[in-house]
């Protein structure tokens, strides 16, 4: 008997065995689609994973990665040692909490009065103008930024003096102080229409019945707007809110890179910007790797914990 | 609807609020370009005298003559819509021929393959890393690392995935029945009904290729031939910043006439006027695809 019940076994292995590559050679234009794509996902977004070895090691790009002398945390170690990179962490933060808390908050207001507008002319020409920006180069934008803060002749400049608000140009390039705050106001002039799209196609989901209902019940607009069209938008606002907690410490360098000037770097140096002029500019390979470890973790670390508030405050999870 | 029946002192102040500050927003957009737009218009020695706001005061087209004799910014111009052409149809085929396979639901390794793709969303190896890796593949210094680095979006393929999720099945049955093969399916019926959201997918990639600067700045500074348009133009802005005049050598006895700033502006018109040219098209298309994409994730 037990011979037997071994051949069948076996018999039935390859026969799945068969049916498997019967059916991966009915597919096969499917894999031909699809393969090559996998292998070069592989090499441009696992490969550089793999890549955070060079972090615990004294990289030398004439060797092979694996023949390298380890140096364990001693990176990480001269990276939390090192001032500057608490002034870099501070600014990172400070921006990115600045561009979170106006970039979703304006966004909504902004889409909340496109909501209620009437006249629908007015409405998609507002609309169409506020993409605009979105599709502008942030090399374009910090052009047109440093021209309308310039000294000589820059409108806003103009615009306060007209106004009696200051009688002298004010240096807003030059100022450390201010730099946080053009780039989060550059931000939310780039951004705010584009982000407000996703705001406006939930409030057209919202189920016009609701609104009827409320108002034979007597409600007025602002309550219809702060009953209904409100918490309809409430999940996708969460959803989008969480996720970019997430991008807290990666909120990317171009603006710092492209808005900053060395007057006001104690101000203007983020994370990646730091990461770049040690591990390219310097060659400090090792060293940049490491910081870019560091916001990785952090990165995944605070959507797991902005996620965790969210479950625990609404019993629903994003992730 | 609700104002025809009855509207209060309160409804139509608030309404009025509502356009001035439509208004106001369109104002601050429009503005900086205007502007822009009438000093690169304007003579570059009466633009020194300030005061131009969003017509020229002197016309004339010399500013934009300068620059396009400036050898840099022609071989930039050269390549940015050479990438921007190409590095788009690679993108849209690719991302609809990878979202294509995912959605079939009879396909054996569309479920490791997702789960390939999903994780990526969550790591990225960063900045260092990456730059090892196109130096260790012999990008650096190519016109090659503009395109092939960039041959997929993660995210694009999960947006023409959704969409394909909503065509309906039956279609691929029947041209199943009639004999037809997964590729002439995928090239003969999927493509053409997925349309609009590859010319969303479209748009997002060529703004993507058109603006970035970065990767030009980090692999091919030192390779001139190689250089694109935004960098040319980041350049003239990092170089004006300072306070040194942007300098060609091809082009200095032009540059005498007109100054770094009016050269500044017509550049930015320059990069600026083919996605103003576009966008506006291709609006209905991009919101659907946006709110498609947000829903997905």
């Amino acid at each position: 008997m037990k011979p037997l019940t071994d051949v069948t076994l076996g018999a039935g292995s390859t026969n799945k065995r068969n049916r498997f590559w019967f059916k991966a050679f009915q597919q096969r234009y499917l894999y031909m689609m699809s393969l090559p794509f996998i292998i070069w996902i592989f090499i441009f977004s696992y490969v550089p994973v793999w890549g955070w070895l060079t972090a615990f090691q004294n990289y030398k790009p004439k060797n092979a990665i694996l023949d390298q002398k380890w140096v364990g945390l001693d990176n990480f170690i001269e990276l939390f040692q090192d001032d500057r990179f608490y002034i870099v962490l501070r600014n990172t933060l400070a921006m990115s909490t600045m561009g979170l808390v106006v970039g979703f908050t304006v966004p909504v207001i902004f889409a909340l009065l496109l909501n209620e507008m009437r006249g629908q002319i007015f409405k998609r020409s507002v609309q169409t103008i506020s993409y605009l920006p979105h599709f502008v180069s942030w090399v374009v934008v910090a052009g047109l930024v440093s021209k309308m803060l310039s000294t000589d002749g820059g409108a806003v400049n103009q615009f306060l003096m007209w106004l009696n608000i200051t009688d002298a140009p004010i240096q807003f390039m030059a100022k450390g102080s201010w730099f946080w705050g053009i780039v989060t106001a550059s931000d939310l002039w780039k951004e705010m229409g584009w982000n407000s799209i996703i705001f406006l196609a939930a409030m057209a989901g919202i189920d016009p019945e609701l609104y009827e209902a409320s108002t034979v019940d007597g409600a007025g607009r602002f309550r219809k707007m702060w009953h209904i069209t409100l918490p309809g938008i409430r999940t996708t606002f969460m959803v989008l809110f969480i996720l970019s907690i997430g991008h807290l410490v990666s909120i990317g360098f171009e603006k710092q890179f492209l808005l900053g000037n060395p007057l006001v770097s104690d101000f203007s140096e983020v994370l990646d910007l730091y990461a770049l002029k040690y591990g390219i500019q310097m060659s400090r390979y090792s060293y940049g790797t490491a910081i870019g470890i560091f916001n990785s973790v952090v990165s995944i670390l605070l959507v797991f914990i902005a996620n965790g508030i969210y479950k625990r405050v609404t019993k629903e999870s994003i992730i | 609807m609700q104002g025809t029946i009855r509207r209060s002192t309160g409804d139509k102040v608030f309404d009025t609020f509502i356009y001035i500050f439509m208004a106001v927003v369109a104002i601050v957009t429009l503005y900086p370009f205007l502007n822009v737009l009438a000093i690169s218009f304007n003579d570059s020695v009466d633009t020194v005298r300030g005061g131009l706001t969003i017509y020229p005061r002197e016309f004339t087209l010399k500013n934009y003559e300068t620059i396009f004799g400036f050898e840099g910014l022609l071989v930039g111009f050269k390549n940015s819509v050479i990438r921007t052409v190409l590095g788009t149809l690679i993108g849209v085929l690719s991302a609809s021929m990878m979202a294509y396979t995912l959605s079939r639901p009879d396909f054996q390794a569309r479920r490791w393959m997702s789960v390939v793709f999903a994780l990526t969303m969550y790591f990225s190896g960063g900045l260092i890393p990456g730059f090892l890796l196109m130096k260790s593949l012999g990008l650096v210094g190519t016109f090659a690392v503009y395109i092939i680095p960039a041959i997929l979006s993660v995210w694009n393929v999960f947006v023409v995935r959704s969409y394909i999720d909503g065509l309906p099945y039956a279609l691929q049955e029947s041209a199943k029945i009639d004999g037809a093969n997964d590729w002439t399916i995928f090239w003969k019926i999927i493509l053409p009904l997925c349309q609009p959201v590859l010319a969303t997918i479209a748009l997002f990639i060529a703004v993507g290729h058109w603006n970035s600067w970065f990767d030009t700045y980090l692999f091919n500074n030192r390779s001139a031939e190689n250089t694109t348009l935004q960098y040319e133009l980041m350049k003239v802005l990092l170089s004006t910043q300072t306070g040194s005049n942007y300098r060609d050598p091809n082009a200095q006895q032009s540059i005498a006439a007109v100054s770094p700033e009016s050269i500044k502006m017509a550049i930015t018109i320059v990069v600026t006027v083919p996605i103003l040219m576009v966008y506006p098209f291709l609006q209905k298309y991009f919101v659907k695809g946006m709110t498609l994409g947000a829903v997905k994730s």
